[in-house]
């Protein structure tokens, strides 16, 4: 598979990435030879087999819907870039 | 004292023939001595060290304490430790003081240690070089030029130059074992879910595992006894018996079964690093062991599969990253998008974007059966190979890395010939099985590792061997020229 420099940006944009114009012919050749490495995979007939999401056979445990922390407001938001009134501030979303 | 094991340091400590302020001090002298030439740490807590060390000292005073108690050892700054910053090696997380400490941390804090600082990595412990660290990369101790391996550069690079009495790390394709190799330490990657991930920052949640860096396997037992075990705040830790790593550290090695995959000997390996690789099996054999040829016909495939896996679950991982509630934020958004695009855009290297991106595609509607779901279904292949295997023989030998350390630069700008650097080692973590890489001599005056794959919970079984033949042989007692 080859990608061009109109897949990396559709990329970038679904991966929420800034890329300036003048990295785009060097992402588009990386992210090629990436896919060209991976594209060994073909080689194998799978259509039989299971697919394989995790290493252990292992269903995830539930726990009682009960609160298990204590709240924490203060301490996590003193590492936030923008926050007021205990509220985390973003730019304007609606007008 | 810099060139003592644990269990040396531990009996001086409670003899008192030792303190732990002494050895604290000690390390901390060597750090600011000798890391300049080496950058393997990004934070060095000094106060809080020596606060640490002389607390331990009350408690060893009082007969107290537990099995590290006044150990200093150095964290990779992926595991959130409180009240300090834990970067991961990114500009993103250049500012991210902890508010809470992994469940890696509280244990080995529980157990008496000493916390020198948190080592250096590559950026989200994507790399195998330690070159994609905004820190900056890590350099070998046996040769400056040359790179320490990767992603748990900065540990292995710290335990080899005797800069703190061992580290943690973690790997998910490799990123325990390959700097291990390549620095002449003792690295083992437990078995997927044998060690909590909470408060480890997340890159590949279905292969990511936490594991000691030491001098020997002794030291790795004695830490990996205190590391491991059930996690509630994990949804994947196993609920299995930790059994007494060190008490079965002597077992006889008479009858085991070892296979030597030909996959692992063929094509891109150093024939030099085959030979070493021949030597130690031959010590094994001098121990009992019986050595047969295996093969892991589909253990090809796994660089291929482990480049969708992994950039994919990266991908959703990373996403948290958002700018809003930790982490860099970009001057000036104009709105919601530009804050999100150019705060991971300003944050991220471009090891990682590239990660974020690939994962991004092959999870991209239309893509998704061709490559995410081709690869979980080569991932069984990968497993059932092992599978077998483990029918035949007991444990599974051979090179840890096909290279030894390689010049600083060589493969920075080519990802898929530094992706083949785990060619060896990936498979253990597709298939979330155990392994432990030792030093097994030099080639040219640089490190060559063994690597031992073990079945699942099988951690005893790979350190009994390792330390048998430690016993035997002084391969894991070389250091550095000019750290001594």
């Amino acid at each position: 598979m080859s990608l061009d420099r109109t897949d990396v940006e559709k990329i970038a944009h679904l991966a929420r990435l800034a890329i300036s114009d003048d990295e785009k012919d060097r992402y588009a050749a990386d992210l090629s030879n990436i896919l060209n490495l991976v594209e060994q995979m073909n080689a194998v007939d799978t259509s039989t087999v299971v697919p394989m999401a995790h290493p252990l056979h292992m269903v995830q445990r539930m726990r009682a819907d009960e609160p298990s922390e204590q709240d924490q407001r203060d301490l996590f938001q003193s590492i936030a870039p923008a926050t007021e009134d205990g509220l985390y501030l973003v730019p304007k979303v609606i007008e | 004292m810099h060139d003592k094991t644990i269990a040396e340091l531990v009996a001086n400590l409670r003899r008192g023939d030792l303190t732990s302020s002494d050895l604290t001090r000690h390390y901390l002298e060597r750090i600011e001595r000798l890391d300049p030439r080496l950058n393997s740490f990004i934070s060095v807590d000094m106060a809080g060290a020596m606060a640490a060390a002389r607390r331990a000292d009350e408690r060893l005073r009082q007969g107290e304490g537990g099995p590290l108690t006044g150990i200093p050892i150095a964290h990779k700054d992926i595991f959130c430790t409180m009240g300090m910053r834990t970067s991961c090696g990114s500009r993103m997380l250049d500012e991210f003081i902890a508010p809470y400490s992994a469940a890696v941390v509280e244990r080995l804090e529980q157990a008496g240690v000493v916390v020198l600082g948190k080592t250096n990595m590559d950026e989200f412990a994507m790399g195998s070089s330690n070159e994609t660290s905004f820190y900056g990369p890590v350099k070998s101790p046996w040769d400056a030029r040359c790179v320490p391996g990767g992603s748990s550069g900065g540990s292995a690079a710290a335990v080899a130059a005797g800069l703190c009495a061992a580290a943690t790390g973690t790997d998910t394709g490799g990123s325990i074992r390959q700097p291990a190799a390549l620095c002449a330490i003792t690295g083992l990657k437990p078995t997927y879910g044998r060690v909590s991930r909470w408060g480890m920052v997340a890159f590949a949640s279905s292969l990511d595992q936490a594991g000691p860096m030491t001098r020997n396997a002794r030291d790795a037992a004695i830490l990996l006894q205190v590391m491991a075990g059930f996690d509630a705040r994990d949804s994947t830790s196993a609920h299995e018996p930790v059994p007494d790593y060190v008490a079965g550290l002597e077992a006889d090695l008479k009858g085991l079964r070892i296979g030597l995959p030909k996959e692992y000997f063929g094509e891109g390996l150093d024939p030099r690093i085959a030979t070493a690789v021949e030597t130690a099996v031959k010590e094994y054999e001098r121990l009992g062991a019986t050595v047969v040829e295996i093969s892991l016909p589909n253990s090809p495939l796994s660089v291929p599969t482990y480049y969708v896996v992994a950039p994919a679950e990266c991908s959703s991982n990373l996403a948290r990253f958002d700018g809003v509630r930790y982490g860099h934020r970009c001057e000036d958004p104009r709105d919601l998008e530009d804050m999100y695009k150019r705060s991971r855009a300003e944050g991220f290297g471009a090891e990682v974007k590239r990660r974020i991106m690939i994962g991004t595609y092959v999870l991209s509607a239309g893509y998704y059966d061709a490559y995410y779901l081709k690869a979980q279904k080569i991932r069984r292949l990968i497993s059932d190979d092992f599978r077998r295997a483990f029918e035949q023989v007991d444990l599974v030998m051979g090179p840890t890395s096909p290279t030894t350390a390689f010049p600083l630069g060589d493969k920075r700008d080519d990802p898929v010939a530094m992706y083949l650097n785990d060619i060896y080692t990936i498979a253990a973590n597709l298939a979330g099985l155990p392994a432990i890489s030792i030093p097994i001599g030099t080639v040219s005056g640089m490190p060559v590792g063994l690597q031992i794959i073990g079945n699942y919970f099988e951690e005893g079984r790979l350190l009994n061997a390792a330390h048998k033949l430690q016993q035997l042989t002084d391969w894991h007692l070389a250091q550095p020229p000019g750290f001594e």
